[in-house]
């Protein structure tokens, strides 16, 4: 591999980026490509977000005022679809492709032509979903997690569309992970063991074995719905000995670890930054590690905790109770360690560190509603109302979504070389934090009071928190233009940033000079 | 997307402010009116309170590390970073409260899956988007459809105190009586939900769900549909009615009686006039949701009845559509769902409404041919 590059490099001297489109058409570089998936990431961001601000606006005041019922359900799936495999799945990827080799010391991911191909396939998966908003009959109306036969014989006929876009984001996403797969195992510089390697490492490493496992299984649920759909057979449905509990088994033994998928390299990110601002080592290390694999272990045997209502005999309810309640356990070991390593730092609170600090905060807000959740007989007050919402919104908002926030203004400097404004930086986090309790909290209580969710029209006495959620929502949207507005001034100029950037900052990637050159380890370096 | 009715309802700006007078700041589980809804409130607030504790010490000690570890009160960072001996006090200990949880949660879920023994049985079954009750030992079935007007739900009427949650028919119960739910539905998966009873079952074609509840107090209990199940999720609310054992059996024999003046409604001769307004209102109730008031529908899903070829065809095909329905389409067949008398004016009224004007009545005698075929 580094024989390869070293002979470009006789040929050119210093070699660079072709220019021009076909720079990133063509490019197989691991940094051009993670930028493009943090950018497509952060479009899809904003369209999946103005999304949510149509729901909020609906949902402003009781009566329908904006939107017909129909359109509010397509809004409510595409919102769902949208963040999940449009913002923060390519957005992990997109951290992991520029993190991962230089944070092991490697030149570039294991399969550069296959890292092109993954990205590639996005925006004509997404293309192909947004499409559907202008087809006959709508889009996809049935909810994220598009219930058969809601689904199948009930859809519009844009599902076809739909099906055919959620096959190309698994390619997309099975490939990206092999190629992690690939890169940690193969391409680690001397020295760098298993146990040497970042958290970030660690977590994206275990997150890709649970994308391995269970996009197959995504993919099965849409064939078995395309099949009912269009070729006569009844996999979901009754009428023709189908069974539609039957997809929800498959699609949550999916569903599950997928959620995983989007909160573990969200622990990798905020393992790394908690210990630079309190300029102290990760506390419990190999716990860590533990904590994360027995994390995604039991991701696989909960699946059944989103279906405490199907009916599912009293033996099956309480083994799924226990596994879910046991998740706790090692979550709370990573929340204790994280703790434990900012006591007694020396802790300053960057950009960064605020967002992390928050991800521990709120993503633990959210873990204490996941183990209520997972109390079944209680769960039937909870599930399908506004405290799941609130619930998931508080894993995934504050915790995904501020980690890989906290993850853009970490590596900014490495990437554009420069420093990003710490000022507006701190603005965009506390309009943030601010925006998205105003959102969020209020849902706990609603649900609690018995408001179901995924409703375009709501009893009176859910009016006062819903229009507090709703202008804490246009508040948290709006703020995100700030963000873009940062980022772009952080790539035009600045302060210059040294290649330490962060004083108390441990790693391979902190010994390349900001920015980071377009090669990078072409020699690997050793790790004592 | 935005039809001009939403326009107009746009255009009247907040008719009905919302609610200042009606809402409520509730931000808690109800504690219901049953045993089993008094025990889940319970566990919630063991659990809450768990939560809270653990928080406080989590939060507590980070929060002082915050304020105290600052480097800018000159904090030199430790350097311990392992601790075999803490990894394993904090595995052990929420292990501990969890095994705590799962006892009395076990107890009171066993609690739940005891349908035995019941007094009163109804079978439930989830439609798009009513709900059908069905006594089955009393020979008792109604359907029951949310009566909020659409001229509320668009702003044009000011909303009432149970706007969404307020039904035609709600289903009687009586207090102090084990009454067994069995849940099912016609076409795509429901949820029934009664907060105050901590019932909630998915209602899934081609299962019977089981559930039960035993009410303490009467009175009237609200809820919803809990499971997205097309365009109406929000409209198919759920009321309980909880009465005196007494009260039960006046309703349940003036049921029986209603029903056996209806089923000799199919024998009366009707006018043309009389089938125009009882369809009318058969209409209101069962077809408006997807065809509309105007009788335009909302294409694709749901077609236009006005100049319809179905509506202006044949007399044959057009009660057939009604009694059959269309597989695989929201179209649901209604030879169950409405009496014969109901079909025939439901017929007549859109062959003759909206600017349809076939002029011919159908008479409950051909819809039970039609039946028969």
């Amino acid at each position: 591999m580094s024989a390869v590059v070293d002979s470009h490099a006789h040929d050119h001297g210093h070699h660079g980026p072709a220019k021009g489109f076909t720079r990133w058409l063509y490019t197989t570089n691991h940094k051009d490509i993670g930028s493009m998936y943090l950018w497509f990431s952060f479009i899809m961001f904003l369209v999946g977000g103005s999304m949510a601000l149509v729901i909020r606006a609906e949902l402003f005041e009781p009566g329908m005022q904006i939107v017909d019922p129909n359109f509010f359900n397509q809004m409510t799936t595409m919102h769902g679809l949208i963040m999940v495999f449009g913002a923060v799945m390519p957005a992990f990827v997109g951290l992991a492709n520029w993190l991962i080799p230089i944070m092991v010391g490697a030149p570039d991911m294991a399969l550069p032509r296959m890292n092109n191909w993954s990205f590639w396939i996005l925006p004509f998966a997404f293309g192909l979903l947004l499409s559907t908003l202008f087809m006959e009959g709508g889009a996809p109306n049935f909810g994220w997690t598009f219930y058969a036969p809601l689904s199948t014989t009930y859809a519009p006929p844009s599902v076809t569309f739909f099906i055919l876009a959620v096959h190309m984001m698994g390619i997309s996403s099975i490939m990206g992970a092999i190629n992690v797969i690939a890169t940690i195992l193969n391409m680690r510089a001397p020295g760098m063991t298993l146990m040497k390697m970042p958290l970030f490492v660690w977590t994206w490493l275990i997150t890709a074995f649970l994308l391995i496992a269970v996009m197959p299984v995504l993919a099965g649920a849409v064939t078995m719905m395309l099949m009912d759909i269009h070729f006569g057979t009844a996999f979901f449905d009754a009428a023709g000995g189908g069974d539609p509990v039957l997809f929800q088994h498959i699609f949550w033994f999916f569903g599950h670890p997928e959620v995983y998928i989007m909160i573990l390299p969200a622990f990798g990110v905020a393992s790394q930054i908690i210990p630079t601002f309190s300029r102290k080592p990760l506390f419990g290390y190999p716990s860590m590690v533990y904590a994360t694999a027995s994390i995604a272990i039991l991701s696989f045997i909960v699946w059944a905790h989103h279906m405490f209502t199907v009916g599912l005999p009293l033996a099956a309810q309480l083994f799924f109770m226990y596994a879910t309640m046991l998740i706790a356990v090692p979550t709370g070991v990573k929340v204790f360690n994280w703790v434990a390593t900012m006591f007694r730092g020396s802790l300053t609170f960057e950009t960064p560190m605020l967002f992390a600090i928050a991800f521990v905060i709120l993503f633990t807000i959210g873990g204490f509603s996941g183990l209520m959740l997972s109390i079944a007989p209680v769960d039937f007050q909870y599930h399908d109302t506004y405290f799941v919402v609130a619930h998931f919104h508080y894993v995934l908002v504050p915790g995904a979504i501020f980690s890989i926030f906290a993850a853009a203004y970490y590596w900014l400097p490495k990437w554009t070389g420069y420093m990003y404004d710490e000022l507006l930086g701190k603005a965009h986090f506390w309009l943030s934090f601010i925006g998205l309790n105003l959102t969020f909290f209020p849902m706990h209580f609603v649900g609690l009071a018995g408001m179901p969710r995924r409703i375009p029209d709501y009893a009176l006495q859910f009016a006062d928190f819903n229009q507090i959620a709703s202008m804490g929502a246009f508040l948290f949207g709006t703020t995100q233009l700030l963000f873009l507005f940062i980022v772009i001034k952080c790539i035009r100029g600045g302060k210059k940033a040294s290649a330490q950037v962060w004083e108390g900052a441990d790693g391979l990637e902190w010994t390349l000079p900001s920015p980071a050159p377009y090669h990078t380890f072409s020699e690997p370096p050793t790790v004592k | 997307m935005l039809s001009r009715r939403h326009l107009m309802a746009l255009a009247l700006p907040c008719l009905t402010a919302p609610t200042s007078v009606l809402a409520d700041w509730e931000v808690n589980m109800t504690p219901g009116v049953t045993d089993v809804s008094q025990a889940v409130f319970d566990l919630h607030m063991i659990i809450f309170w768990i939560c809270v504790v653990i928080g406080v010490v989590v939060f507590g000690v980070m929060f002082y590390s915050i304020f105290a570890h600052r480097k800018s009160k000159g904090a030199v960072p430790a350097q311990f970073h392992e601790s075999t001996t803490v990894e394993v006090i904090w595995t052990i200990i929420p292990f501990a409260i969890l095994i705590g949880m799962a006892i009395p949660a076990t107890g009171t879920l066993i609690k739940m899956y005891d349908t035995s023994d019941a007094d009163i049985e109804i079978l439930i079954t989830g439609y798009q988007w009513k709900w059908k009750y069905e006594y089955l030992n009393e020979k008792v079935s109604f359907f029951s459809n949310m009566s909020t007007t659409q001229e509320q739900i668009y702003n044009f009427d000011e909303k009432g105190e149970h706007y969404l949650l307020e039904v035609d028919e709600p289903v009687v119960i009586p207090v102090g009586k084990k009454v067994k739910f069995l849940v099912t539905a016609a076409d795509v998966i429901h949820s029934w939900w009664v907060p105050a009873l901590a019932v909630k079952r998915d209602a899934i074609p081609g299962t019977v769900n089981e559930s039960w509840t035993r009410v303490n107090e009467p009175g009237i209990y609200r809820g919803q549909c809990a499971e997205l199940c097309g365009k109406d999720h929000a409209f198919m609310p759920v009321v309980v009615k909880a009465v005196s054992e007494n009260e039960y059996q006046e309703w349940v024999l003036a049921k029986q009686e209603l029903a056996r003046q209806e089923f000799e409604l199919n024998n009366k001769e009707w006018t043309m006039e009389e089938l125009m307004a009882r369809g009318e209102q058969v209409y209101q109730r069962a077809c408006v949701a997807c065809h509309q008031a105007n009788g335009l529908g909302l294409p694709p899903a749901f077609p236009a009845l006005k100049d319809s070829p179905v509506a202006l065809g044949p007399m044959e095909g057009h009660i057939d559509m009604i009694l059959n329905g269309v597989k695989g389409t929201s179209m649901q067949a209604f030879a169950d769902q409405l009496s014969e008398v109901d079909i025939a004016a439901v017929t007549t009224y859109e062959r003759n409404a909206w600017g349809n004007n076939v002029g011919d009545m159908a008479t409950p005698k051909m819809v039970a041919e039609r039946k028969g075929q």
